[in-house]
């Protein structure tokens, strides 16, 4: 299926967010906006949530300290107990390294693992890019194009009257 | 819009726009490689031979080919250990703690630091490996089910609290790295011309397309890999520190040991950023954005860590005497009036006197004597760890084992190896990788540079932003 879409182009990060703000106020829906590098307050202009991968990294964590506790405790309490330098066999004290470094690798595997699934990030020929100077120096809104919408002057006019530079059209093979 | 602080240096110099940054990082990965970067990989590909040879002896004819003997079992293996696990700490301090910081100069000097993060650990990570005699039995430091009965390993050794430490400090630091690198391969991908490098960048880049969606989940990452890499640094050395300090040998078994190798760690590696950094603006001609403001930053804390270094060899020594322990107060005497003088007095002149230079303003400022000073540093932090080891080692409670230690061949071999190792891959590194996190560099580039970004402005819905600098 072919999808067409509206690209505005701003080379500002300023004039986007006010751009932003002034057409999802009239009423236009943004698909999506890439940059170059992380817009700050673009969140709450564009109404992304907040991310729940903090969420995820706490309960990653979580599991990593307990499955340590286990591991230490089962092993050198239960099932192979030995003597260490007079310590007892559950010497918590000792376990605490261990546990702690298991915390933070799971709390850490556990994010960015669900980060790369959530935001599809996987290695590919293919490049998705809508316009490759996005990765560059350029600010690209990307507003999609449903069947029988006619009016494509009115919304040039709306993103150059924001300030794009320019306007494009691309469709999109989906 | 723009606001020039009075006070603030800019991060940024030259005017640079976007798109400027674009380039003058992309230059040298898009270029055909010059010869200086070929004549230094040369020299650093004769070190890595130098280090399988090296390697080579040590497996085939055993430990025996290096100057260990029974007292001093430890010696030139673990002080580079310690040495190299150091330096890889400032790399995790620049992306993690001075992100947690909003240290804005972080920016520019962040990818390469912790590439040398993760180089330094690489090379760290051979000595204990090299040690173990038998390589390739390594896994047994794992907990891993065995048919030897159900024998586990020994969760009370510090020295498998180290595994634990180095893996996940190596493999959190790996994926760090290079979640920073993804949006910067998208960039190269989206410039690359020929067919291998596109579809290279494109398989490194992960489908990145800078979308508002994924970019506000990439803070979010970033940020929380910083808060738990941030604790990560600080335990690491300190479970390296635990090697010794949970033993009984005077001069070892000491509880400032922690606190004293985490800042020893950082100021080593702080040490090792500027040496590189210094060659690498050079010859990447990226004086723009490693600036002068920059060096001093990290001069700073030199002068702060290295400080904290020269407190702790006094309290050391001052304990060792008011603990009124013989056994203790012998090691410290020794280690400054003993054989070995030579040692702790280089330790003392390179670590405790030279950073204290960085007073002056005009040496903080100068590239050349940051340059020597960055590696006087770097000699005295392992000067540093060859004198807690072997000085402690060499004369401990029975003087009948007393006894001197020499490096053989094949230890200064395996130490001058790694450092070829560290180089070839650092080089690989700079060619192939852009250096500078250009992302993050133009995200500061509105309100840390020179002039501002992009010339033609469009004045209308900002006043609202002016307030806000």
């Amino acid at each position: 299926m072919t999808k067409k879409f509206v690209l505005g182009i701003y080379d500002d990060e300023d004039v986007l967010l006010h751009a932003i703000e002034n057409i999802r106020a009239a009423g236009t829906k943004i698909y999506d906006v890439f940059s170059p590098y992380p817009v700050h307050g673009i969140d709450d202009v564009l109404g992304i949530k907040r991310s729940r991968l903090p969420i995820v990294a706490f309960f990653c964590g979580l599991f990593g300290t307990s499955f340590a506790l286990w591991m230490q405790i089962w092993m050198l309490g239960f099932d192979w107990p030995m003597i260490i330098g007079g310590k007892p066999h559950i010497a918590l004290p000792s376990f605490i390294p261990v546990t702690f470094e298991l915390t933070v690798l799971c709390a850490a595997f556990g994010m960015v693992i669900t980060f790369f699934i959530v935001t599809s990030l996987r290695p590919s020929f293919k490049v998705p890019v809508f316009d490759k100077r996005s990765t560059d120096d350029k600010f690209v809104m990307a507003i999609e194009i449903n069947e029988g919408v006619t009016d494509m002057a009115a919304l040039n006019d709306l993103l150059r009257s924001n300030g794009a530079i320019e306007v494009n059209q691309k469709e999109v093979i989906k | 819009m723009q606001h020039v602080s009075p006070i603030r240096e800019p991060l940024v110099t030259g005017g640079k726009t976007y798109h400027d940054i674009t380039e003058d990082v992309c230059r040298q990965v898009e270029a055909r490689p010059n010869i200086r970067w070929a004549t230094a990989l040369a020299v650093a590909l004769v070190g890595l031979a130098i280090f399988i040879y090296s390697c080579y002896r040590t497996l085939w004819y055993g430990i025996g080919e290096w100057g260990l003997n029974k007292t001093v079992g430890w010696a030139w293996d673990i002080t580079n250990f310690v040495w190299w696990v150091g330096i890889g700490h400032a790399g995790t301090l620049i992306s993690a703690i001075l992100l947690l910081f909003r240290q804005k100069w972080r920016t520019s000097i962040n990818r390469a630091a912790e590439a040398m993060t993760i180089f330094a650990v690489i090379c760290a990570a051979m000595f204990p490996v090299l040690h173990m005699g038998r390589p390739w039995l390594a896994y047994w430091v794992l907990p891993l089910p065995n048919t030897f009965g159900s024998l586990w390993v020994n969760f009370n050794s510090p020295l498998l609290w180290d595994v634990f430490a180095i893996s996940t400090y190596f493999s959190v630091s790996l994926v760090f790295w290079y979640i920073g690198l993804i949006p910067d391969f998208a960039t190269i991908r989206d410039r690359a011309t020929g067919p291998i490098a596109r579809r290279a960048y494109a398989l490194l880049s992960f489908n990145w397309t800078g979308s508002a969606k994924a970019w506000s989940r990439y803070e979010t990452v970033s940020l929380i890999l910083a808060g738990l890499a941030t604790p990560l640094v600080l335990s690491v050395h300190t479970i390296v520190s635990f090697d010794f300090a949970t033993s009984v040998i005077p001069g070892w078994h000491t509880t400032i040991f922690p606190p004293y190798f985490v800042a020893g760690a950082i100021f080593s590696g702080f040490a090792m950023v500027l040496t590189l950094m210094i060659i690498t603006r050079k010859l990447f001609k990226l004086e723009d954005y490693i600036t002068l403001e920059h060096v001093e930053s990290m001069n700073k804390v030199i002068i702060l860590t290295g400080s904290i270094v020269g407190v702790a060899y006094i309290t050391e020594f001052f304990i060792a005497w008011y603990s009124q322990v013989e056994y203790e107060q012998y090691a410290f005497i020794n280690r400054a009036t003993g054989p070995y003088w030579w040692a702790y007095w280089s330790m003392m002149t390179c670590n405790v006197i030279t950073p204290q230079l960085f007073w002056f303003r005009g040496i903080r400022r100068s590239l050349t004597a940051t340059f020597i000073i960055s590696i006087f540093v770097n000699i005295g932090m392992w000067f540093e760890r060859f004198v807690i080891i072997v000085t402690s080692l060499h004369r401990d409670y029975l003087p009948s084992s007393w006894v001197m230690f020499s490096p053989t061949w094949i230890d200064i071999g395996v130490y001058v190896g790694t450092m070829g190792l560290f180089s070839t891959l650092f080089l690989l590194f700079c060619k192939f990788f852009p250096v500078v996190n250009m992302a993050e560099v133009k995200s500061i580039l509105k309100s840390s540079s020179a002039v501002k970004p992009n010339t033609h402005a469009h004045m209308h819905g900002t006043a609202k932003d002016s307030n806000k600098h």
